[in-house]
């Protein structure tokens, strides 16, 4: 758990920004928002402000099948593709444990992890509803039946990333044995849908385990690293974060949609973004207005949560602000500091790197 | 210059200006990569995917092609411990390697039978676009349950079955890649939508194979669509590759083979009404090259030695034999117990049809192969173990023999399977490259941007 005057800083990244009509407000054409180009600005962008970790939302089915974007890259090859290109942000897509194999995905985060060189996250996503579920040919899931499912897949994700211990790769060239079998293990987990055999095909990311975000709304609070609460009464955020860590997460996070004065009054921006698309209520925390009030509110929360994850309205208007402004003056309170280059995720954030559940217990030296 | 057009045996004209495309097959484990020297890279480190598709990028090769992992192999319920083992997911490693490259194609492995066609369809498109028209797809399909219990449907699909699984598969992914039309997305934010209403279809399929609803969340790259590899040689696999790849990845290496595969696939094309152009062949090879040939012909042999060690050698036989021969001197004779009569299993991967069945016989015959010739357990495993198709001699030697390949048209290329990462790849671009752009068989420059591109292969229609 964090020192509780400091802050960890999250950014979403997903596409022009968290309002449904940013795209009509990013200066360039609507498409080039799907280009390696635009990945690279805003991964940079992010890197270059100090952000903690930059996550990228996802769903199976597009983001609008009205008047907003159509469009999206899948969010695992986004954080792949942005793995080389930095060396201290955190990078975690939003990967749903009901749309892809439960091994696929183990797999998928272990090499985001050794990509990164121990950046990886995961927003464990759950999307279960019948047009979901409908482009993997099957029915929708109840919300019992998907939670169940969730915490099934993050605990076969969690024994499949330690189903290769950090020390299996001898390279004996005398006996020629390559790894010790005996630090490869299988995983023999048996769900209420599904069993997995293991072990996973990619060592043990670099990491031991990938970082877990979990949406408070999936309740699985005890195998998260951090639970994401979107809720907009502090009092009620300040008693969700406390249970998400009496449940046994590390870490609590508040989501904070922001919409700055850029140029222009961010209460008249977010206007114009609403008369093109109301921006509907997620339940999150919002924020309208200059950077300096943003600032405040963020040193509110400072106490009662140990980060929060940034929803920019609009990225092309609103990540200058938060680099220029925003971070900078948490940064000069000492509420918030930069991750050093190289530095994992784990470290990051301030928890340490996860014993393995298949290795002999250490000897309790230290 | 006298050039006949009639179709020779390949079922194309000889052309003298025919070129050699390169690509490399990268597994990243198994027993044909050599890990005991100093100078072999990281087998799992990020760095040594990078370094590699550079050096190939450098080399102008058409495509850096990822192997799939479905699960670790295995001996006697254990996991194997004498080959490299462990790698990354091929499309999040690839999705890293776009980043950090600008030429070179990106092709993935990935199966049929334990993927769900619209996740893994978005994936690679979304891969394409990233590289902006630069993945592949290589199609491959898996049918045992021991692979199986690492997915929700362990073992479903019949072994029958397992290429009219692929081949719906592969028909739903194009029709989601398809499904954009070229003008959907506006072309300024103040248009009325974000897509032209109408512009994106959705797509249904209802078989007891493949069964989903879902519309493409990405529209196609600058290549149209993945390119798309297929690799299976069993009549099934021919069929699926001459009705929709674009490249087959063929184990039909040596020459006279190479030469009565391309008829046989140019033939299946003209009965698909497809042009003998519009599909590339680059069977799989190894690369052993020497400045002189003696010093590439005692390569060869450190290698194949290397390939098949002494302790190898042990569990080859324990494979057939099902029993633990540990206590057995690899130098010895062959083990004199009687081999257990259950049929191989599938722990170290895929095995062969024929060899799915009559080990007893096979391990009959081993035994008088090795008692007429005096055979140790080495030697006779040495001898019976299949020999990847290698090319071993001079730059100029291989060079030659490859430009007579491509111009009788009994290949378009090569798929290069490593054994020393990063050298034996090295030596083939710094030395044998070199050789055939002398003999005009071999590019200069990077003349297009995507992997169609460089293959020279026609444009999608659907």
């Amino acid at each position: 758990m964090s020192d509780h005057r400091t802050l960890l800083l999250a950014v979403d990244l997903d596409g022009d920004g968290a309002h449904p009509a940013a795209w009509r407000h990013t200066g360039r054409r609507p498409g080039d928002v799907l280009t390696a180009t635009a990945l690279r600005g805003a991964v940079g962008a992010a890197e270059a402000a100090g952000f903690t970790l930059a996550t990228f939302a996802d769903a199976p089915v597009p983001p609008s099948r009205g008047l907003d974007p159509a469009g999206r890259l899948e969010a695992g090859t986004r954080a792949a593709f942005a793995a080389p290109l930095t060396d201290r942000i955190g990078l975690a897509p939003t990967l749903h444990v009901t749309t892809t194999e439960p091994f696929h995905l183990a797999t998928q985060l272990a090499s985001l992890d050794h990509a990164s060189r121990g950046r990886a996250g995961w927003v464990v996503g759950a999307a279960h509803d019948i047009d979901d579920l409908a482009t993997i040919g099957a029915s929708a899931l109840t919300d019992d039946a998907a939670r169940r499912e969730t915490a099934d897949v993050v605990d076969v994700a969690r024994r499949l990333w330690d189903s290769w211990q950090d020390d299996a790769v001898i390279k004996d060239v005398a006996s020629g044995r390559y790894l010790d079998p005996d630090r490869v293990h299988h995983v023999n987990f048996t769900g209420a849908t599904f069993s997995v055999t293991g072990p996973l095909i990619t060592p043990r990311p670099p990491q031991g385990q990938v970082v877990v975000l979990a949406p408070a709304e999936l309740e699985i609070d005890a195998r998260a690293d951090i639970v994401l609460i979107g809720e907009p009464d502090p009092d009620a955020l300040a008693r969700r974060a406390e249970r998400a860590r009496n449940s046994g997460a590390a870490l609590a996070f508040a989501e904070v949609e922001v919409v700055l004065d850029a140029g222009e009054p961010g209460a008249r921006r977010l206007a114009a973004l609403d008369a093109a698309t109301p921006w509907p209520d997620s339940g999150r925390l919002r924020y309208v207005g200059p950077a300096r009030g943003l600032v405040e509110l963020l040193r509110s929360l400072a106490p009662v949560v140990d980060g929060v994850r940034l929803h920019p309205a609009v990225l092309a208007a609103d990540l200058p602000v938060l680099a220029g402004q925003v971070l900078p003056a948490l940064a000069a309170d000492g509420l918030y500091r930069e991750p050093e280059p190289g530095a994992t995720l784990h470290s990051t954030l301030g928890l340490s790197r996860p014993a393995n559940r298949f290795a002999a217990p250490a000897s309790t030296t230290a | 210059m006298t050039t006949t057009t009639s179709p020779g045996p390949t079922g194309a004209p000889y052309d003298p200006n025919a070129q050699v495309h390169l690509g490399v097959f990268y597994t990243g484990v198994g027993p044909q990569l050599i890990w005991t020297g100093p100078a072999t890279a990281p087998h799992v480190a990020v760095e040594t995917f990078v370094r590699l598709a550079q050096l190939l990028e450098r080399g102008l090769f058409d495509a850096f092609f990822l192997g799939e992992g479905l699960r670790v192999r295995e001996n006697h319920g254990r996991v194997y411990d004498l080959d490299v083992a462990g790698r990354p997911d091929a499309i999040t490693q690839l999705s890293a390697l776009a980043a950090v490259t600008e030429r070179i194609g990106l092709v993935a492995t990935q199966n049929t039978t334990y993927n769900f066609p619209a996740d893994l369809a978005r994936r690679l498109a979304s891969l394409d676009l990233l590289s902006d028209g630069r993945a592949g797809w290589n199609i491959v399909t898996t049918d045992n349950a021991w692979t199986g219990a690492n997915f929700r449907h362990g073992g479903w699909l019949a072994h029958e079955r397992r290429y009219e699984r692929a081949t719906q598969f592969v028909e739903a992914a194009k029709t989601l890649w398809a499904s954009w039309e070229p003008d959907a997305i506006a072309e300024s934010g103040e248009a009325k939508s974000w897509a032209r209403p109408g512009a994106i279809r959705d797509v249904e399929r209802d078989t007891d194979l493949v069964r989903l609803r879902a519309r493409a969340t990405v529209p196609a790259s600058r290549q149209g669509r993945p390119v798309l590899f297929q690799a299976g040689d069993s009549g099934g696999g021919r069929e699926l590759a001459a009705r929709h790849a674009d490249v087959v990845f063929s184990a039909n290496t040596e020459y006279d083979k190479a030469v009565a595969y391309a008829a046989d696939l140019r033939a299946r094309l003209a009965r698909h009404g497809r042009s003998p152009d519009s599909l590339r062949i680059l069977p799989g090879a190894s690369v052993i090259l020497g400045d002189t040939p003696e010093e590439a012909r005692e390569r060869a042999e450190w290698v194949r030695n290397e390939q098949i060690s002494p302790p190898r050698a042990i569990a080859f036989l324990e494979q057939y034999w099902d029993a633990d021969l540990s206590a057995y001197d690899p130098h010895g004779p062959l083990p004199d117990i009687e081999p257990g009569e259950a049929e191989l299993d599938p722990s170290r991967g895929t095995i062969p049809i024929e060899r799915r069945t009559g080990k007893l016989a096979l391990i009959a015959q081993w035994r008088e192969l090795a008692a007429a010739e005096n055979l140790s357990i080495l030697q006779l495993v040495r001898r019976v173990t299949p020999q990847h198709r290698s090319f071993v001699g001079t730059p100029s030697q291989v060079a030659d023999e490859w430009v007579h390949y491509v111009r009788t048209r009994a290949v378009d290329g090569f798929n290069i399977t490593p054994h020393l990462v990063p050298s034996s790849l090295e030596d083939i671009v710094d030395k044998l490259v070199p050789q055939l752009q002398e003999r005009g068989a071999y590019r200069t420059a990077y003349e297009g941007t995507t992997l169609r591109d460089h293959l020279a292969l026609p444009t999608p229609t659907s």
